[in-house]
């Protein structure tokens, strides 16, 4: 343990010029488009006009973004060359959740079709078994965490989900209660 | 006393018991895990307590948010990883308890310490509540506007070393809430033309995105956290006695939690750093701190949970939000049709004491669950970090879609989890975010209405309350200025290795001309001596 519990924090330094630059580029992009996307009403004051708090937000992070930025390249570790490999590599993990969000997004367009209960009986013991738990324990307990989310959400709860295309087909009885529960 | 009794009355159904008893046990559990935290709870069971009463989906809400730092202590002082963020000073002390095999004392100090910096910030709300009454209608808009910015400003100070990409980010979500159809002139503001932005980005949607998402990202992008298993050793009532040893750091411990918490924008961790500089200061022993100190434990974990209940106060008051848990409190009463400001103190005060007195039970029923819980709830501690990565992705889904069952809300909430995981990658703040869009929204509204009837710029300021908060803005700023000029000062002096010299710019010219004519002297002498040959050389 270090002996002061309360450093400043600075954070790693892989990575931050990247997103130093992105972000900055960013805030002009937003700036320079405060014209575009606003509009001017006749007759009102300045601080009531419509673009008046995006303008002060955008002008704050074009000009926070580039005291950042250049508080990054006066750091020791940060001179030439502006992008390193290190930086490099960390944009590389910065794009691999990619991955869990085509998971996360597939389950979101397959719950309308293929029902609450059935989507999440799938989605969460495929992505338990993706992250490498290949244990029957864990993908039991992972479809066991699923359905228990399904009845306490859906079923106990109340939230609104919608019931799925699929469950059209039911016979009466058991359409109704799918519809409303699961 | 009537007030009490008006809020016992507003308490009094099973419904409410009810919801205080699973909030206050589930926020324990929430936690007692590492890697969720009670904002991320919070935001996944909002849209869930929609169809609820106000005072009962409200107690939910409220017993996660005044018990997630009880758990949070459990995993601090065990297996030395905070369940909170909140909790991380306590691994400092708590987990060299444990390794010398004093786990349940330490735990039970934590518990004590929490429940006792709870319930005196409990005490001190109620008995505020009646200068809050008469002090909260003072509060025209100017002064909310004031008191929002000076939140806002707070906010990006108290990030030491990353004060300019706080401003830039809190900038940003003051960004973010202005998307969308303007409130008064309904115009469009930065929709692109897209339909799907014309209703703005929801607060929970960006909540869940930058807090769950990112979370479940973090979780599932790195490994699974072996932690070692330390035998318990001490009595769990050992806290009460330790606790009763040290009075006084309690109590001015809990005095931080309690100022700092009323204060919009500071929070837990600056009552946190007064709290433990000042026991270590007054120590008989501050040798011990950082090496499983008892003071240093008490004084961590009183100052934190101190905090939830007296950030209520600028919260109930003013309807502003403290830190990211209370902006996320705002929103829960907003959906229930509770305005927090002046108004609610002025009309609803049965309300308002009913919510401290919740705060009361809650704190009680979470000391009594956890004196007899603790080693159940190290087993929820210790789930698998990725698969508690996809649990936290199935749930953001219900926190999401429930909303208004919009696929695009989801693509929202997962464009800003990858957002959120690059900030946290860089360990950058993502607080300023959450307090940008809401105090964005309060200044903007509350603006308006205030010019609306300011003719010269001192009439702004021109009420004691205004003026106030206006001095204090400008004497933050101007120490965070001296502070940045000072820090700038010692960098270059690390960098120029001199502490003697200036190292303003034109000294810095200066010398480097001196520099530059020396050499060019010591050049051109050298160049004359080749062509003028000393005497010596002759035949």
């Amino acid at each position: 343990m270090s002996d002061d519990p309360f450093p400043a924090s600075k954070g790693p330094q892989r990575g931050q010029i990247l997103f130093a630059l992105a972000f900055a580029g960013f805030a002009i992009f937003i700036l320079s488009n405060l014209g575009n996307q606003t509009t001017w009403a006749a007759r009102t004051k300045l601080f009531a006009q419509p673009g008046f708090w995006p303008g002060v937000a955008g002008a704050g992070m074009v000009l926070f973004g580039l005291l950042h930025l250049r508080s990054l390249r006066r750091g020791k570790g940060l001179r030439r060359p502006w992008i390193r490999r290190e930086d490099r590599a960390e944009a590389r993990i910065w794009l691999q959740p990619l991955e869990y969000t085509a998971w996360f997004m597939i389950y979101v367009l397959a719950v309308p079709r293929v029902g609450y209960l059935p989507a999440t009986m799938i989605f969460a013991p495929a992505l338990t078994w993706r992250l490498g738990y290949r244990s029957p324990r864990m993908l039991w307990a992972s479809v066991a965490f699923g359905v228990s989310v399904v009845l306490i959400f859906k079923g106990l709860l109340g939230v609104k989900i919608p019931g799925a295309a699929i469950y059209e087909y039911l016979p009466d009885g058991l359409r109704a209660f799918a519809l409303r529960y699961l | 006393m009537d007030l009490i009794f008006a809020g016992f009355e507003v308490l009094y159904r099973w419904d409410v018991a009810l919801a205080l008893l699973v909030g206050s046990i589930g926020g324990v559990m929430i936690g007692a895990v590492p890697g969720v935290g009670p904002a991320v709870a919070i935001a996944i069971l909002l849209p869930a307590t929609f169809s609820m009463d106000p005072i009962v989906g409200l107690t939910l809400l409220l017993g996660i948010y005044g018990s997630s730092m009880y758990g949070g202590a459990i995993p601090a002082i065990l297996i030395n990883t905070p369940g909170t963020a909140v909790n991380a000073l306590t691994t400092y002390d708590g987990y060299p308890m444990t390794l010398r095999g004093e786990g349940r004392k330490a735990i039970s100090i934590a518990y004590t310490a929490s429940f006792i910096g709870a319930i005196i910030s409990i005490f001190c709300l109620i008995s505020l509540a009646p200068v809050l009454a008469r002090v909260a209608p003072m509060f025209g808009a100017r002064e909310i506007f004031l008191a929002a910015l000076l939140g806002l400003v707070l906010v990006v100070v108290s990030h030491r070393g990353q004060s300019a990409i706080a401003a830039a980010l809190a900038c940003l979500g003051i960004f973010i809430g202005t998307i969308g159809l303007e409130p008064v002139k309904y115009t469009k503001r930065y929709t692109f033309d897209q339909s799907w932005l014309a209703s703005g980005v929801d607060l929970i949607v960006v909540v869940l995105g930058l807090y769950a998402i990112s979370q479940a990202f973090m979780l599932m992008q790195g490994d699974d956290v072996k932690t070692r298993r330390v035998p318990l050793g001490g009595g769990m009532f050992q806290g009460l006695r330790e606790v009763a040893r040290h009075p006084r750091v309690t109590g001015v411990s809990s005095g931080f939690g309690v100022m700092m918490g009323i204060i919009p924008g500071v929070g837990e961790f600056t009552s946190q750093f007064l709290a433990y500089t000042y026991a270590q200061k007054t120590s008989k022993r501050p040798e011990d701190f950082g090496h499983g100190s008892v003071e240093g434990l008490i004084a961590s974990e009183s100052a934190n949970n101190s905090v939830p209940a007296a950030a209520m106060v600028p919260l109930l008051a003013l309807g502003i939000p403290g830190e990211e848990l209370t902006a996320m409190m705002l929103a829960v009463f907003y959906v229930h049709n509770v305005v927090p400001g002046p108004g609610l103190f002025q009309n609803q005060m049965d309300f308002v004491m009913a919510i401290y007195l919740a705060l009361l039970f809650l704190n009680i029923l979470v000391m009594m669950f956890l004196l007899f819980s603790t080693k159940a709830l190290m087993t929820v501690a210790r789930l698998p970090n990725r698969f508690l990565g996809v649990g936290i992705l199935t749930l953001s889904f219900v926190g999401i879609y429930s909303l208004r069952n919009s696929a695009t809300d989801c693509l929202m909430a997962a464009a800003f989890g990858l957002f959120g995981f690059i900030l946290k990658r860089l360990s950058l703040p993502i607080v300023p975010i959450i307090m940008g869009i809401v105090l964005g929204g309060i200044m903007e509204a509350k603006l308006r209405i205030a010019m609306a009837r300011v003719k010269t710029p001192f009439d702004f300021i021109d009420r004691p309350i205004a003026m106030a908060l206006f001095i204090f803005i400008i004497l933050i700023i101007a120490f965070q200025i001296r502070s940045a000029v000072i820090e700038s000062k010692r960098r270059k002096e690390a960098q120029w290795s001199t502490r003697s010299a200036s190292t303003r710019f034109g000294t810095l010219l200066s010398r480097r001309r001196d520099f530059l004519l020396t050499e060019r002297g010591k050049r051109l002498r050298a160049e004359r001596s080749m062509l003028s040959r000393p005497s010596t050389d002759r035949d």
